[in-house]
């Protein structure tokens, strides 16, 4: 219905469509110009250039905070927040360096039985929100505790071991294509994009933007929230499994969860999404994820004492929120600050 | 008999069941090791407890604006570093008498700027904290970076942190219980407090009121980095001295000890007497896990699991148990 109707258009409505619908990416488009600036920076200062293997390693360093800020994007979308991606993302890299070993079937199940632990601890997560009817930042920050616990038990020690040429396959690049930015396509395409499309996922965005509305016309609150819930938890799996493949092993470090944690929502905020729900994809906040990292790696380039990233970072990150402010500046009614 | 009626309406459930599950841990720990009921455990219990309970005091007040303050851990470490730096920095005539003052003032600046950012420039607490944390952190790193700083609290840090002014009362429960007092004051009796559980309620109304919510905010930040800096400050009089990373294990117990205490995460609600509850809870919680040792039961039967595994995961059952009892939302309806 909605094609037919844009055919029917004229011309200068049209236009004024895709204006719209650029308004409407805006936060994306930030995101990627941000990001595309910065990594040309980052090449052009780099002297050997822009190989093949710097990329592919800028990439797997991206592409895992890009997986695990799609998985926050989910929650944040319904005017949540997933305190515990990170500690998926740990617990299912300790799982991965236990079981995705042998041979290829061996291998398969291993990797089936992480993505499945994610995809459980996502559900936890939704059905103690949704049933318990408690705040999803308190809810996500305990099972978060549960689940680095759970990785502790499994991994005490870093170490352990993975199946050597998949984890290869993972990390390598394709005619300088990086396999971990084909993982992201791959959740894009078969994760996000179906997501996005389907009742619970036009639900998701109509729960950020008022649930009480969403809830009176009829739309699946519960079974909305528990699945972008369990999708946060399946994206971290994924993640996980990636640092597995990039490391070779597991390991059960509280500040690398709390790090990716974080980290995830500020890719969410630069990827602009809003952080009160309804409004954001998870395609901005791949960008925003890859922006955080090359702050990062500028720092390198710039010759910057490496233990100065975290001050950048927050900086980045105060500055991206501040951005936002920008909106105080045309704001007719004082009351709008308020809410 | 009246009079414990009346005390006891004026509690609310959670305070109450906080602390019914205090006592219960208590008993509990009684019948396993019998020295848990000994005055001497009870009162270092307390003076563990009175750390978290300066920290999680500053807290609590963002928590009842409806706003989180996710730059404590490293607003602690600023606030320790930087009382022990004092004399380094400021010379060590002016700088070993005003350690304390100026660690707290440095964490009181860190509050200034997520007021600023939170009630000016209208920026989510949760992200703008996350990002101070992040510079907080950095700026350490850089103070530490280039030389060794002096990492020693001076001798009145120390004494505030482990002597004991009154025979039998350690020192920093005297400092929790004197900040209490004022807090308690300031929520009940004043109008500011009063601000602070409208503003929880409805920013907007509390707006049209004409009162200026935005200094409000802007003043329960930066209580919230100075309480936290002052527990940095007795964290370091406590270990002798400063270090990195010294507030990273505080942010879990200090929000879960305000939640378990029944303030509202959405703001508006809770009383101090439940702060005061929920981190009793959250010591003994720690504490009895440390004593009993679970992982040596695990051990036995072959499974080496270790000791951190059952902090983490009881903590997490803890705290989300205990909220399905009381902090359940409304059904929408």
């Amino acid at each position: 219905m909605t094609a037919a109707s844009a055919t029917a258009e004229p011309k200068g409505r049209s236009r004024e469509a895709w204006r719209h619908r650029l308004a409407a990416q805006r936060g994306v488009l930030l995101a990627v110009a941000i990001f595309a600036a910065m990594f040309a920076i980052y090449g052009w200062k780099q002297e050997v250039g822009l190989t093949a293997s710097i990329i592919n390693t800028a990439a797997n360093k991206g592409a895992l905070l890009a997986l695990v800020a799609m998985a926050q994007t989910l929650p944040v979308l319904i005017g949540g927040l997933d305190l515990s991606v990170g500690s998926v993302f740990v617990l299912t890299n300790c799982l991965a360096s236990n079981i995705v070993v042998g041979g290829p079937l061996m291998t398969a199940l291993g990797v089936v039985g992480v993505l499945a632990v994610g995809l459980v601890c996502g559900v936890i997560n939704g059905v103690i929100v949704v049933y318990g009817r408690l705040q999803p930042i308190i809810v996500t920050l305990a099972t978060g505790a549960v689940y680095f616990g759970l990785a502790l038990a499994l991994r005490p020690e870093p170490g352990g071991s993975v199946n050597f040429e998949l984890a290869d396959l993972m990390t390598r690049s394709f005619y300088g294509v990086p396999s971990s930015v084909i993982l992201l396509v791959a959740a894009v395409v078969l994760i996000w994009i179906p997501y996005r499309r389907s009742v619970l996922g036009r639900a998701a965005y109509a729960i950020g933007s008022s649930e009480q509305a969403a809830f009176m016309s009829g739309v699946p609150v519960a079974r909305a929230k528990i699945l972008a819930f369990a999708l946060a938890g399946l994206l971290s799996a994924i993640a996980g499994l990636l640092l597995t493949f990039v490391t070779y092993s597991g390991a059960a470090k509280a500040a690398l969860g709390a790090d990716y944690t974080l980290n995830s929502i500020g890719a969410v905020v630069i990827g602009g999404t809003s952080l009160f729900g309804g409004s954001g994809s998870a395609i901005g906040s791949i960008f925003g994820a890859f922006v955080m990292r090359t702050v990062g790696d500028l720092l390198i380039v710039f010759d910057i004492n490496p233990v100065l990233q975290p001050l950048f970072v927050g900086i980045v990150l105060l500055f991206a929120v501040s951005l936002g402010s920008l909106r105080l500046l045309h704001i007719r009614n004082r009351l709008d600050l308020y809410r | 008999m009246s009079v414990l009626t009346y005390a006891i309406q004026g509690l609310d459930r959670a305070t109450v069941i906080a602390f019914g599950c205090v006592v219960l841990l208590l008993a509990g720990g009684a019948l396993i090791e019998p020295n848990f009921l000994s005055a001497d455990y009870v009162v270092q219990q307390l003076q563990v407890a009175s750390f978290l309970g300066v920290i999680a005091t500053g807290i609590m007040l963002v928590m009842l604006l409806g706003h989180i303050d996710l730059s404590i851990p490293w607003t602690i470490a600023i606030g320790g570093m930087m009382a022990t730096g004092a004399a380094g920095i400021l010379g060590p005539t002016v700088g070993v008498p005003l350690a304390i003052p100026f660690g707290i003032a440095c964490g009181a600046a860190i509050g200034l700027v997520n007021g600023f950012g939170v009630a000016y420039l209208r920026a989510p607490a949760m992200i703008f904290t996350l990002g101070m944390n992040a510079v907080a952190q950095g700026l350490m790193v850089f103070h530490t970076g280039g030389f060794a700083p002096q990492d020693r609290a001076t001798a009145l840090m120390r004494e505030i942190a482990v002597g004991r002014f009154i025979p039998g009362v350690p020192n920093p429960l005297l400092v929790w219980l004197a900040l209490g007092a004022v807090t308690i004051f300031l929520l009940t009796r004043t109008t500011l407090g009063r601000q602070i559980y409208a503003i929880g309620n409805k920013e907007r109304a509390v707006f049209l009121s004409g009162v200026d919510t935005r200094r409000v905010l802007l003043f329960c930040f930066v209580a919230s980095g100075a309480c936290a800096a002052a527990g940095g400050v007795l964290l370091a009089g406590w270990a002798n001295r400063s270090y990195q990373a010294m507030g990273d294990p505080y942010l879990l117990p200090t929000i879960a000890a305000i939640v378990l205490g029944g303030t509202n995460v959405l703001g508006g609600r809770g009383t101090y007497l439940g702060t005061v509850a929920g981190v009793i809870l959250i010591t003994l919680l720690q504490s009895i896990l440390s004593v009993l040792q679970p992982q040596f039961w695990f051990a036995e039967l072959g499974l080496k699991i270790p000791a951190e595994t059952f902090r983490q995961v009881v903590f997490g059952i803890v705290i989300i148990v205990m909220l399905l009892l009381y902090g359940r939302e409304r059904a929408s309806r």
